[in-house]
């Protein structure tokens, strides 16, 4: 390992082949990586468009630019995207194709055809989705709750329906793909217990992938049925039970959510040790929580149900068994705090995005304790508290990490550095932004602004205006970036093999990796984030403690 | 690199190091794929299972609308199905002519189409002349209440999904004879012969539950 591989490799993945045609077919699982980075990120700006109008809509307690008809429609457009389309696809879909083969020693996942039809499914779901939003949109929330989706649905939802349900399949073979490339493509030596923590958080991503996404997909199809033909699944007039669509759609959905957060999770395992130089605390328990976070996360469904009619007693173990989620995730956040004791930690641009995380994961989990707790669940459901704290779960989490993620590895996907002042300020700028926005959400909501109302009471003013100004701030924040990053394509100066000096079998191969990512499929002969121990006392010239 | 590799057999794919994990990878990427399969299912058997309890006589009478002896038949005719299927593993396994191999291929598809033919002919056709099919012919009258309907519903949309695997079946069939035509396999590598076996055994497996789902449970008995 100790030989350099050269700083850019005369053939790599991207200049391999040039034309439309060697991107829309490629086999690669980098470029097709990249391909659903564009995708998502186009689906993020028109997501990230409605927020802003609705943000824009709020400055005012009757509401500045809409009538409540379209900012209903507003808000489920940017759930649904950025659900369904942006944050369940993000870190798995780019940096998960991107990175499982290079950090687990593959020349690509185990099903490449596979792996490019789902980037055609999740292109197929976008483009009913969008065809969707054009054409009017649907007022029902990302929820489709029947009798709105149903009986009294006035909107196209039987596109948007289809386009999850494609997207879906997307989802599912994605899942496949990961799960038998964790299993079976594995270099020699690359045993379990030396996988990346990234490679693990992704893996329990797959299981609820395989095991949630099928249900959800058969319960928007009986909606879509319901509507088409006019046949009674979900409407009490015909014997249907609008219930049952609820504990359908969120026996899925609640799991997605940790779709969305455990692979920020891995992420920030990664950009930890990388950036205070230091193994991970308690590898085996960071491992493990994601795999007990995944199964936990299939028995708590019950609680968005606490106020819709489910039994008290069902309510009553929804809410002890969604407690125990905070025991993994606690377990993690106190892992990542205990690997940065001691640590020769530096503050380059991911390692901020991963602070930001902690913290903001942090709010987010523990006010998701005040939701899972039935009392003050009453008080705080259907408020803007909820709203928050989905948000710092969401987007205090799951976005900070892809965006920690997308500069960490950007160096290895195009092989040229981003400007590193300009990436911090606009880290700085998106945890401002951020905390600015949803913090005076918590506010409104604990003062008990109704969440999905177009208007609100005039008192509420103050802290939506501070809101939309946080929302602003954040959008800057979010512009910065992708400018800075199409431009380093082109201009960055050149990353080498390992800018950040860190471990990790992607590091060891030149950047941007040739199509076959290794030359010769390595050896593995140590732990994962076998950093050097770092001991100023005892050993005064510790710079000779070599890396195997 | 490529060219560690002097031989490949035939199907090799790169990205793989060994034959052996190749047939691994297949196998388990398809045991994944049954699993999604029973989930998807399942969510339909959850739903009719919830309202089947909460409409009880009502399914009970929509169940009498379906002809037992074609749904048996049908039963039997898919089991015959898999036994080919296993047998033309078998005789790829062990090296026998490919006109065997081809010949049991042929009849599992022969099997699975006449499947879909007593459906479609037998009693899909007749359900929709005596207008059963909610949404497209219901002839809602007749005494049936919403429960029968929400029954019919569900028995469609079952098996109907079904079929839509089973038609995907008879498509992977087709490949395989094609295949095997051509020569790709032998009995060191016959991976996607097994790999569809395990698709074409489930797709008769959840037939196995929706038989007596549908047509057995709830009172077709003397006495009851």
């Amino acid at each position: 390992m100790s030989t350099e591989a050269p700083a850019e490799p005369a053939v790599n993945y991207l200049n391999a082949s040039y034309g439309i045609k060697s991107w829309l077919l490629t086999l690669d699982h980098k470029r097709i990586g990249l391909l659903y980075l564009a995708t998502i990120t186009l689906m993020f700006v028109v997501g990230g468009l409605a927020a802003t109008l609705m943000r824009l809509h709020l400055v005012e307690p009757q509401g500045a630019l809409f009538e409540p008809e379209t900012y209903n429609k507003m808000f489920s457009s940017h759930g649904i995207i950025m659900v369904f389309f942006f944050l369940i696809p993000s870190i798995p879909a780019t940096l998960g194709n991107f990175c499982i083969p290079l950090m687990i020693g593959a020349r690509d996942v185990a099903f490449p055809r596979l792996n490019l039809m789902s980037w055609y499914l999740f292109v197929t779901g976008c483009a009913f989705v969008l065809y969707d939003t054009i054409s009017g949109g649907v007022d029902t929330g990302w929820t489709f709750y029947p009798p709105y989706s149903s009986l009294y649905a006035q909107s196209h939802v039987v596109a948007a329906a289809l386009g999850i349900f494609i997207a879906g399949f997307s989802s599912i073979l994605t899942g496949l793909n990961f799960i038998v490339t964790i299993h079976k493509m594995r270099a020699p030596g690359m045993t379990w217990f030396r996988l990346p923590l990234f490679i693990w958080a992704l893996y329990a991503t797959s299981l609820i992938f395989v095991l949630g996404t099928p249900v959800i997909a058969v319960t928007v199809f009986l909606l879509g049925l319901e509507r088409l033909l006019h046949v009674g699944i979900f409407d009490p007039a015909v014997g249907g039970d609008p219930l049952l669509f609820q504990h359908m759609f969120w026996f899925y959905s609640h799991p997605a959510v940790y779709i969305m957060i455990l692979p920020g999770m891995g992420v920030i395992s990664e950009l930890i040790t990388a950036f205070s130089r230091k193994k991970i605390f308690g590898y085996s328990f960071v491992a493990f929580s994601s795999l007990s976070i995944a199964v936990i996360s299939f028995i708590v469904w019950g609680h968005h149900m606490f106020v819709t009619g489910q039994a008290l007693y069902a309510g009553l173990v929804f809410s002890v068994l969604s407690f125990l989620v905070a025991i993994p995730s606690a377990v993690k956040v106190f892992n990542w705090t205990a690997t940065l004791y001691r640590g020769s930690i530096s503050y380059e641009a991911p390692m901020l995005y991963a602070l930001g995380f902690i913290g903001l994961f942090t709010i987010g989990g523990l006010t998701g304790l005040f939701l899972a707790s039935l009392a003050t669940d009453v008080h705080l459901n259907g408020t803007y508290f909820i709203v928050a704290h989905f948000h710092y779960i969401m987007v205090g989490g799951a976005v900070m990490a892809y965006l920690g993620g997308i500069h960490f590895w950007w160096p290895k996907i195009c092989g040229r550095l981003y400007p590193d002042m300009w990436a911090r300020i606009s880290a700085a700028i998106i945890f401002i932004g951020f905390n600015l926005t949803f913090f005076p959400q918590f506010m409104l909501g604990y003062l008990g602004m109704p969440r999905r109302y177009a208007v609100y009471a005039p008192e509420f003013q103050v802290l939506n205006v501070l809101s939309s100004a946080g929302a602003s701030i954040l959008g800057i924040g979010y512009v910065i970036p992708l400018v800075y990053l199409i431009w380093s394509m082109r201009y960055g100066p050149i990353a080498g093999p390992n800018p950040w000096k860190a471990k990790g079998l992607e590091w060891t191969i030149p950047s941007p990796p040739p199509t076959e990512n290794f030359e010769e499929i390595p050896i593995v002969t140590e732990d994962a984030y076998n950093y050097p121990a770092i001991e100023p006392h005892a050993y005064p010239d510790s710079q000779g403690v070599a890396s195997v | 690199m490529a060219a560690t590799h002097p031989a490949h057999p035939p199907g090799f794919a790169h990205q793989f190091e060994t034959v052996e994990q190749q047939r691994d990878a297949g196998h388990l990427g398809m045991w994944i794929f049954l699993a999604t399969e029973i989930l998807f299912f399942g969510g339909m058997f959850t739903a009719y299972t919830v309202y089947r309890s909460l409409h009880l006589q009502e399914f009970i009478r929509g169940s009498h609308e379906l002809l037992v002896k074609f749904g048996a038949t049908n039963t039997a005719v898919l089991i015959c199905s898999s036994l080919t299927m296993a047998l033309a593993i078998r005789s790829a396994q062990t090296g026998k002519s490919r006109g065997t191999v081809i010949s049991w291929l042929l009849l599992t598809w022969v099997l699975g189409a006449a499947f879909l033919a007593i459906k479609l002919r037998y009693e899909w056709y007749r359900d929709w002349v005596e207008g059963l099919i909610p949404g497209v012919s219901w002839m809602g009258g007749g005494g049936h209440t919403p429960g029968v309907k929400m029954f019919m519903c569900f028995y469609f949309f079952m098996t109907g999904l079904h079929a839509l695997h089973m038609v995907a079946g008879l498509g992977i069939l087709t490949v395989l004879v094609v295949m095997t035509a051509r020569k790709r396999f032998s009995p060191n590598y016959y991976a996607p012969l097994e790999i569809s076996g395990l698709y074409w055994h489930f797709v008769d497996i959840v037939w196995i539950f929706l038989f007596p789902l549908l047509y057995l449970i709830g009172g077709r008995y003397p006495g009851s």
